[in-house]
């Protein structure tokens, strides 16, 4: 009996679900008779927020393209885009030379938004903003500068009241695009941080503990007198955080906004590949912990409908989907690279 | 003759089962092996007794991180194990009836946490008070996070699995065994002795199992442990453990080699729970032989092992 009726419900409930099956657009490949269009893309999690904002908005006036976005990070993104398994990645870091040549075409790099990268720290008996300098945030992190009262720190802010604390080093213990920043800007600015810890998504730290996320440092950070570690922009902005200024190559203490970040990028010469570092640019007026993220796309793409309705997209990205940017927090491309990405997108055959 | 048939056939089915089990158990294996073959045939044993983890300079070495997980897991189970067998005899052997069930209950709702749940409250509850311990012990400098912070946190979340089984021990040690100790005079205290006795060696299986709980522990031991590679008896220094290491850094890994070394470490994850099962079942099983116990509580043993 008991049986019986399970076999009716389970029998109910299949019949319900046929309609909804129907409904739905198959997936990849391949169009449905509507005509719509679904691609799939995945890769870095730190411009997540604006590309969901962006499928969003831009599916709203285009209902026929549905465009799938996975914030699997960097490496997962340029990974899935090797093996094709998407249409298109992202990453917060561009691709190595090693990289381009393991995948099975020519990939292009497409600057979407700027982020930035902020130091925050936490002690007792300090509100002032402290002032910090690219060869003193090395060596805070290489571990060789121990105290907060340490003269490094004390000749860059003069006048501020440092207690003689020890400086608990937080850094990002996940492999993350802001892990790679950060590096890549101490790298530039310290020999020794570049020699003995170098540029990656991960790295081997020799000083301080790891804390998981921009929630994980902030958190951390937070709960421990005499920290410091550094986080994401946008995170310090959406939480209202204070965080220190930073001395840019022309020797400016500069703190971080969308602004002095979107100058950061101006101020470098654009190759014609995208593929540029802009840590400690030339600019006066540049925050120096700053970078792109990138869009990854196949300059030969088989699948030429799915091709042409992202490089729509993408137009309408770079010139109408720049006002969505400051509002969540990102700097919007300078109008020296849109111009420049607009060319170079029609490369793409 | 039909029902012999049907027979042949249950067991050919449920054959089957017990032989998918074992296939996915080599699959992994194999899998592991397979994913891992750059970093095994480039570092070999020097994989498992080198401290230097560089995804840069492509240098992979996991002791610190064998070091982390067996440390964190053993420090857990010291605190845990008491606390957990406390708790199973008083529910068993002591607790008044109408508490019994509630109490129970409590124990195996802690299991039902999300670790990630446990994670937070690590990170806002936890790691405070350890810095203020620390503080107060002169450590410096007085992190809170690190190997105390995890090593509890892990000893909270394998309670409960110890102490259920635990429990479930006790209350299957035959009554006769009671009664007897009473007849003979004994003491409530020297009752429970016996009883505990006569499960021993399905209590140290209820051990075992939270042992391998504690080993494989992920995102609420990251969250609390302070991941930084190093091997120290400190309880106060940050260190790291296998399953971090792999749930940090797997997403971003896109260098072959590196994506390898760190599959090479879920392989010593899972040679390691296999070794550890091993000899538990090893020491069950030669307590067994030394006490000769009788039949019921040997079986119930042997479930709690496997």
């Amino acid at each position: 009996m008991k049986l019986k009726s399970f076999l009716v419900l389970m029998s109910i409930g299949l019949a319900a679900c046929q309609p909804n099956e129907l409904k739905t657009p198959p997936g990849t490949p391949g169009t449905s008779a509507s005509g719509s269009l679904t691609i799939n893309g995945a890769g870095a999690t730190f411009p997540y927020p604006i590309y969901s904002k962006w499928f969003d908005e831009y599916q709203k006036s285009h209902p026929d393209i549905h465009i799938n976005y996975q914030s699997i990070g960097s490496g997962g993104g340029i990974k899935q885009l090797t093996a094709q398994t998407v249409f298109f990645g992202a990453s917060d870091g561009p691709m190595t030379d090693a990289q381009l040549q393991a995948a099975p075409g020519a990939i292009l790099h497409f600057p979407t938004v700027l982020g930035g990268v902020v130091p925050v720290y936490n002690i007792e008996g300090v509100a002032a903003p402290l002032r910090f300098s690219g060869a003193l945030l090395a060596d805070i992190y290489l571990g060789k500068v121990t105290k907060w009262n340490d003269p490094a720190i004390a000749q860059i802010n003069p006048g501020v009241q440092l207690p003689a604390a020890d400086i608990i080093v937080v850094h990002r213990s996940d492999g993350s695009g802001t892990n790679y920043i950060f590096c890549d800007f101490l790298s530039k600015v310290s020999a020794e941080f570049e020699k003995k810890v170098g540029v990656a998504t991960s790295v081997n730290w020799p000083a301080g503990v790891g804390a998981k996320g921009n929630e994980g440092v902030s958190g951390l950070v937070r709960q421990t007198p005499g920290a410091i570690g550094y986080v994401e922009l946008i995170y310090a902005l959406q939480n209202k955080m204070p965080f220190g200024s930073v001395q840019n190559k022309a020797g400016q203490f500069i703190t971080a906004s969308l602004q002095s970040v979107t100058i950061a990028a101006a101020g470098v010469t654009m190759p014609d590949d995208f593929r540029v570092s802009i840590t400690n640019s030339d600019a006066v007026d540049a925050y120096p912990i700053a970078s792109f993220t990138w869009l990854l796309l196949y300059q030969h793409p088989t699948d030429k409908a799915r091709s042409k309705a992202m490089i729509d997209f993408f137009k309408w990205a770079l010139k109408d989907g720049q006002t969505f940017a400051p509002s969540l927090g990102y700097a919007p491309l300078p109008q020296v690279v849109v111009a420049k990405e607009m060319q170079a997108l029609s490369k793409i055959q | 003759m039909k029902r012999s048939s049907d027979d042949r056939r249950f067991r050919l089915g449920t054959g089957a089962f017990a032989a998918f089990v074992l296939l996915i158990v080599v699959g992994i294996a194999f899998e592991l092996t397979r994913q891992s073959m750059l970093s095994i045939t480039k570092f070999g044993l020097k994989f498992w007794t080198t401290s230097t983890w560089d995804p840069v300079s492509g240098m992979f070495g996991a002791l610190p991180f064998i070091w982390g997980t067996l440390y964190s897991a053993v420090l857990a189970l010291l605190v845990a194990a008491p606390v957990a067998l406390g708790i199973a005899i008083f529910i068993s052997e002591l607790s008044p009836r109408i508490l019994r069930q509630p109490l129970a209950y409590l124990t195996e709702l802690l299991a039902a946490i999300p670790s990630i749940v446990y994670g937070i409250w690590g990170v806002f509850v936890l790691v405070p008070i350890v810095r203020k311990f620390e503080v107060a012990m002169g450590a410096k400098p007085a992190l809170g996070v690190g190997m105390l912070a995890a090593a509890l946190i892990l000893a909270v979340m394998v309670i409960p699995f110890t102490s259920s089984v635990a429990r479930e021990i006790l209350k299957n040690v035959p009554s006769t065994q009671r009664e007897a100790a009473y007849a003979l005079g004994a003491t409530r205290w020297e009752a429970i002795k016996v009883a505990i006795g006569f499960g021993k060696s399905g209590i140290i299986g209820a051990v075992m199992l939270g042992f391998g709980r504690a080993l494989g522990e992920t995102i609420a031991v990251t969250m609390v442990i302070g991941n930084a590679p190093q091997v120290t008896a400190s309880l106060f220094k940050p260190q790291y453990t296998m399953a971090a290491v792999i749930a940090n850094e797997f997403s971003e890994a896109a260098d072959e080699l590196y994506l390898h070394a760190l599959i090479e470490i879920g392989l010593l994850l899972f040679i390691i729970t296999i070794v550890v099962n091993m000899l538990s079942r090893l020491l069950i099983w030669s307590m067994k032989r030394r006490v000769a116990a009788p039949v019921p509580v040997a079986l119930v043993a042997e479930e709690v092992a496997a």
